[in-house]
């Protein structure tokens, strides 16, 4: 653990006079995750974006630690290098599994996509690595030819987890990967994210407005308000014992069950 | 290669210009084809025009055969397989009229073969031509509905989603089920849609002899694969490209080498397999 995995200095995008966010700053290490909450509106999911690649910020500088490269900047690199970064060595996580998944596609396809796009031409080994993956993601091997328009939305999500890590990525963007789902179904799938973050190394900058899924989650907060960073720290602190008077707000504002 | 240049482009009955197009769009097209060649199986917009006939009835081939076109050249037009169906009489009645061309139906004495959805049974040599006719050039259309996505995954060799199809193929019928437009990567390159051949023709275009060249009207783009170019066929190590085969043979000629189309001749559902390539099937009787 020499150098943090991704380095994110003064970042800031602005939409035409609209800012979105502005002077973000953190480093993420291996094997941390790092929560982004706020109300909506608040610059998270356009701060994902930005660490993505996929929105180019107007200022300020993305730098990932890659495997064999060394640091490269995010938003300096060519655009088939910045792509083949974002299937290989990253994954990401939409809110709405649609938009990660190949609707019209098989769940195997799904899984496959990255391994054939990174050259496997062998049917039968990417169907059992498909396979393999939706056990882990705990959904039955005798769906792999099903499309994921007769899935749930629950297994969709974890479908769509599994179409992400089956490149064994380092660091995984999440952008509100529980939002829409019941209850029941979304305490399952945290203990499923926990397991593999934890088993998998994996580092992940998890976007979501839930504060129970940052607490069971996430190991770092960092709390925006209207496109601004206003608290960050370990996760148990910030939520524990909030210094701004907008963590406040946002934690004495859970609903006691 | 025979001289396709064309020396006299006098118009030669008052009302049209040589070979129909006129001296700026035909320079036009071969310049578009002259880059399509230098880049096998990249796509190549160009300024199609209108024609006398609606789209999807060839507009994308007459196009490019009128550019190349000369004199000397001798035509053959295909539809099918067939030397004599409405489509393929009508383009070589239209190239006699306005290029004052020779026309055959011989494979071997064309120096252009106009063609929709066959490649000739007849091996084809060197300094033939054969111009296909193209509905969707795009080999990756049905899978990215977006032009400028396509465009980049072109440009990045990003293939992955092509391979996706033949995956989900294989997991819905068991084997590769596409049996025409049967994408094809051509020179290690360019993933290319090789028009709706069968995949049955497939073959035929890997490192063939003559110069190939797609034109598609609708969609305005030409591309092209040059003589001796290696165009493979995509599939799976353990599911590899294979060919149709059938296990009658043509009712006239009796070929057992040769694409065949099955036809029903009676009521009573009686069936007859023949030949598609019809040029092939006569020389054989």
């Amino acid at each position: 653990m020499s150098a943090p995995l991704l380095s994110v200095r003064d970042v800031g995008k602005r939409f035409g006079g609209r800012v979105a966010c502005r002077d973000v700053n953190f480093d993420l290490w291996p094997g941390e995750v790092l929560g982004i909450v706020g109300e909506s509106g608040s610059g998270k999911t356009t701060l994902l974006n930005c660490l993505a690649g996929r929105l180019v910020p107007d200022s300020g500088s993305v730098a990932y630690e890659t495997r064999s490269a060394g640091s490269v900047d995010v938003h300096r690199l060519s655009e088939a290098r910045r792509r083949l970064l974002a299937r290989t060595e990253w994954g990401f996580v939409n809110q709405d599994a649609r938009e990660g998944l190949r609707m019209g596609v098989s769940a195997g396809a799904n899984i496959g996509e990255r391994l054939m796009a990174v050259g496997a031409r062998h049917y039968g080994e990417i169907r059992g690595q498909a396979i393999d993956w939706m056990a882990r993601v705990e959904i039955d091997a005798d769906r792999v030819d099903d499309r994921p328009t007769t899935y749930s939305g629950g297994m969709r999500q974890r479908l769509q987890i599994a179409r992400n890590l089956v490149s064994k990525p380092r660091l995984v963007f999440m952008d509100e990967p529980t939002g829409g789902l019941d209850v029941s179904v979304q305490a399952r799938l945290l203990d499923l994210l926990r397991g593999l973050v934890e088993g998998l190394h994996l580092s992940v900058v998890l976007v979501t407005h839930d504060l129970g899924v940052a607490r069971l989650l996430t190991h770092r907060l960092m709390v925006m308000q209207g496109g601004t960073v206003v608290e960050q720290g370990l996760t148990d602190q910030v939520l524990d014992d909030p210094q701004h008077p907008y963590t406040q707000m946002l934690v004495s504002s859970i609903l006691p069950v | 290669m025979p001289d396709t240049t064309v020396r006299d482009t006098a118009p030669q009955d008052g009302a049209y210009n040589y070979a129909y197009l006129d001296e700026q769009t035909k320079r036009m097209i071969r310049r578009a084809i002259l880059k399509a060649v230098a880049v096998p199986g990249y796509q190549v917009p160009f300024g199609g025009r209108e024609m006398p006939l609606p789209y999807g009835w060839g507009t994308g081939g007459i196009q490019v055969t009128a550019a190349i076109i000369g004199r000397e050249d001798t035509l053959k037009v295909i539809d099918q397989g067939a030397d004599d169906t409405t489509n393929a009489v009508s383009i070589r009645r239209f190239f006699a009229r306005v290029a004052d061309v020779a026309t055959t139906t011989h494979t071997e004495e064309a120096t252009i073969i106009q063609t929709r959805h066959r490649v000739p049974e007849t091996p084809l040599t060197d300094g033939q031509i054969l111009v296909f006719q193209v509905p969707i050039p795009e080999p990756l259309r049905m899978l990215e509905p977006r032009e400028t996505e396509t465009r980049t995954l072109h440009a990045l060799s990003e293939y992955g989603v092509m391979q996706v199809s033949l995956y989900e193929s294989i997991a819905r019928h068991g084997r590769i089920a596409k049996t025409y437009n049967y994408p094809v990567l051509v020179n290690g390159r360019y993933i290319m849609s090789p028009s709706p051949i069968p995949k049955f023709d497939n073959p035929k275009l890997d490192r063939s002899p003559a110069l190939q060249l797609y034109g598609a009207g609708r969609e305005k783009r030409i591309y092209a694969v040059p003589p001796y170019t290696p165009v493979k066929s995509l599939d799976f190590d353990d599911h590899p490209f294979e060919i149709e085969t059938w296990s009658e043979s043509c009712a006239l000629c009796g070929s057992t080498e040769s694409f065949l189309d099955e036809m029903i001749v009676d009521d009573t559902g009686k069936r007859l397999f023949v030949c598609s390539d019809t040029d092939y099937c006569e020389s054989r009787r």
